[in-house]
């Protein structure tokens, strides 16, 4: 247990797929811990953002997957991984516009091929495993200065 | 007032359709869900949207729209641009927000009637 | 302005937040994408959307947009209402579509929010 010396806050939220009413709430719960640890505004928003279009997607696409915060000195960081059917093609993936949304998914004003997009240039570093038929692992970093 | 006008009053650049600018505008409609742009735009209206899926030239085309305005500076995707020169719909690029080029079409439409 | 003022411009009816229509907004964004608002709204600034549901309440509270405004008539769904309530985020509906009250808005002072990150 010595390593938590080095991680002064790590949490982990489970997020299942399919279930839309609860889509954000993990969200919504990291923002209000980054809040309560007084991070400044912008941080906490970066950090919300990056956490929300990810859950977004776990809830869009996968059967289940989690999203673990961790806290470190000088990073945030957010890790969403997914069981769940995987990205084919992550260079299509990452294109802007491009979607395989369904429609429920596009009337709720998701969908529209902007997520990973958003997560990539809110995060300081940002990484995306994903194996077909498996699934994905984004690991987000946002940096406190 | 025609989509030439609002061109030019509002420096908007033409991806498509440069020859069919002379419609005559009626109104305008902002939405990014084309079931919703489907459903309530009017024949004659600009429409003004951040999507820049090729469908959107397939309901500017059914609805009779007078063209397409993409806010924020977004590009049409290519296959957008190709669908858009077959049917001969104009799209304009602008790179205001949503709300404020929607506004100012707003205003330039009200001081023409 | 104030979004008491918003209200009369708009005609809205308040659905949450009656208590908070002192608050001053002065930027406004309108988008039925959350992305696009997650991506370019300011902080603080009105959102107007035609969505009802209460994925709009969390975008909104995720970037700390100040009221949401409903437009074409629509209403926001019993979710949307209960997690606005939670979240103490106004949300007020008009029968102006989005062109429109974007539009009035504008006309008497209300100006675009559009943050270029």
């Amino acid at each position: 247990m010595e390593a938590t010396e080095d991680i002064p806050y790590q949490r982990s939220f489970y997020v299942e797929g399919g279930n839309f009413s609860y889509a954000g709430i993990v969200s919504t719960s990291i923002k209000s811990i980054l809040k309560q640890m007084d991070f400044p505004n912008d941080i906490v928003r970066k950090t919300a953002l990056v956490s929300y279009e990810s859950e977004i997607n776990i809830v869009s696409y996968a059967r289940k997957g989690v999203i673990k915060l961790t806290v470190l000195s000088d990073i945030i960081q957010i890790e969403a991984v997914d069981e769940g059917p995987g990205i084919p093609n992550i260079e299509l993936a990452m294109q802007e516009g491009y979607s395989t949304a369904d429609n429920k998914i596009r009337e709720m004003g998701f969908g529209a091929g902007m997520g990973l997009c958003n997560i990539k240039s809110y995060s300081d570093h940002f990484d995306l495993i994903s194996e077909v038929g498996k699934g994905t692992s984004l690991k987000m970093v946002i940096k406190i200065h | 007032m025609n989509t030439e006008a609002i061109i030019k009053a509002l420096n908007l650049k033409v991806r498509s359709a440069e020859d069919n600018l002379k419609k005559n505008i009626s109104g305008g409609y902002t939405g990014d869900l084309l079931s919703d742009v489907m459903a309530n735009s009017h024949e004659g209206d600009i429409w003004i949207t951040r999507q820049v899926h090729q469908n959107i030239v397939a309901v500017a085309s059914l609805k009779d729209l007078a063209g397409i305005i993409l806010v924020n500076s977004c590009e049409p995707a290519k296959d957008t641009l190709e669908k858009a020169a077959q049917e001969n719909i104009p799209i304009m690029i602008s790179d205001l927000s949503a709300f404020e080029l929607s506004a100012k079409v707003y205003n330039l439409l009200a001081e023409k009637d | 302005m104030k979004l008491r003022d918003v209200k009369e411009i708009l005609d809205a009816e308040v659905i949450v937040g009656e208590e908070m229509l002192d608050m001053e907004v002065a930027t406004a964004f309108g988008a039925d994408l959350m992305s696009d608002v997650l991506a370019f709204a300011k902080p603080g600034s009105l959102l107007l959307t035609g969505l009802t549901n209460d994925q709009v309440v969390r975008t909104a509270d995720i970037i700390e947009i100040a009221a949401i405004i409903i437009v074409r008539g629509k209403k926001p769904n019993v979710e949307a209402v209960k997690l606005a309530k939670e979240l103490q985020i106004p949300i007020l509906a008009t029968k102006h579509i989005l062109f429109d009250a974007a539009g009035l808005l504008y006309t008497k002072g209300m100006v675009g929010s559009l943050e270029k990150r």
